[in-house]
């Protein structure tokens, strides 16, 4: 009996110690919100290497991008993430859009096949998330159905969620519009690009941890 | 009164998806909208089958040439403000005959352009 109690409590208590000592922390959004900037920055401030190389082209992330042992400290504290850096969710792929940017019409079209895939990947790895940002670009508008959807379905998994409101430093940049679209989460303005609010960003990722 | 050629809409009553399996509502909604048809789906998908219908539009993106996505928008009742019974009486709704007080929009891309949202109206840009 005593046994049985012992083991049970070692479990518990090296779960616990798992799950705090290394979260798995997904970057969602739709394309373009600056997911991999983010996740960019967080590696560069902590690791030194970037993750992942960022485009003016929409769905320049095709694949789920992994860093494992991202080592993170704040206020004297440090945590431990494995950051998994997404493909933009959308619900329409359009080779011709590509085009637009100068692309050949093969490159285009073998993109837009990527791109399908990626969506699809990134909606799978839902369900093994420790915890989400949200990476929304603050110079758009957030009530898409896009936005909705991934929300809705960490709500429904749940697993905790923090809104990273990125682009902060454009002109067109309206935080507040993406506070009354989600006004239930906590909204961070940042800017991935230049680091503007990147220590209430760590704050705020520290508090979002306490959740998992 | 002009009519727009080639638009087409399909309402589809709440009582019709009620009792269909995730893959069903899916399956019939994507027919539809395969079809070059506007879905107005009387009540709204639950996320995880929201995210069932990306994962199979794209799936289709990737296998029917002349297919490029769909366009999805739900519109909800504004409860936001709004007295705490009929808050409750909006819960006891939905939890007795689902959720059906939304009215989803779901169409083609090649017919919708852009669906512009906010919490009061949806406006459709048509290709």
């Amino acid at each position: 009996m005593l046994e049985i109690i012992k083991k049970i409590s070692k479990r518990i208590i090296g779960n616990f110690f798992r799950r705090k000592d290394n979260i798995k922390i997904g970057f969602y959004g739709p394309p373009n919100s600056g997911k991999t900037s983010l996740a960019n920055r967080i590696c560069k401030d902590w690791v030194g290497e970037e993750m992942g190389k960022v485009s003016n082209v929409p769905h320049e992330t095709r694949n789920v991008q992994i860093k494992e042992q991202v080592k993170i400290k704040n206020k004297g504290k440090n945590l431990m993430f494995k950051i998994v850096d997404t493909p933009g969710i959308a619900t329409k792929i359009d080779y011709e859009d590509f085009l637009k940017y100068g692309m050949k019409k093969s490159d285009a079209k073998k993109r837009a096949k990527e791109a399908t895939q990626g969506i699809i990947e990134s909606i799978k790895w839902l369900d093994d998330m420790d915890a989400v940002i949200v990476v929304l670009d603050s110079t758009q508008n957030p009530y898409s159905q896009v936005n909705i959807t991934i929300i809705g379905n960490l709500i429904a998994r749940k697993i905790p969620v923090l809104i990273a409101a990125n682009k902060i430093d454009l002109k067109k940049a309206d935080i507040k519009k993406i506070e009354s679209a989600f006004p239930e989460y906590k909204v961070v303005g940042i800017s991935a690009r230049d680091g503007t609010n990147i220590e209430e960003f760590y704050g705020s990722l520290f508090k979002l941890s306490k959740e998992v | 009164m002009k009519r727009i050629r080639g638009l087409s809409l399909h309402v589809i009553p709440f009582s019709e998806v009620q009792k269909l399996s995730i893959g069903e509502r899916v399956k019939k909604i994507l027919n539809l909208v395969l079809g070059n048809k506007i879905v107005i789906l009387h009540g709204r998908l639950r996320p995880e089958e929201e995210a069932r219908l990306i994962e199979d539009t794209m799936a289709l993106v990737d296998h029917i040439k002349s297919f490029k996505g769909i366009e999805l928008a739900v519109i909800e009742p504004n409860i936001k403000g709004k007295n705490i019974l009929i808050k409750m009486k909006h819960g006891l709704a939905k939890r007795l005959v689902g959720d059906n007080s939304c009215l989803s929009v779901i169409g083609p891309a090649s017919v919708i352009k852009e669906i512009k949202r906010d919490p009061r109206k949806l406006e459709l840009w048509l290709n």
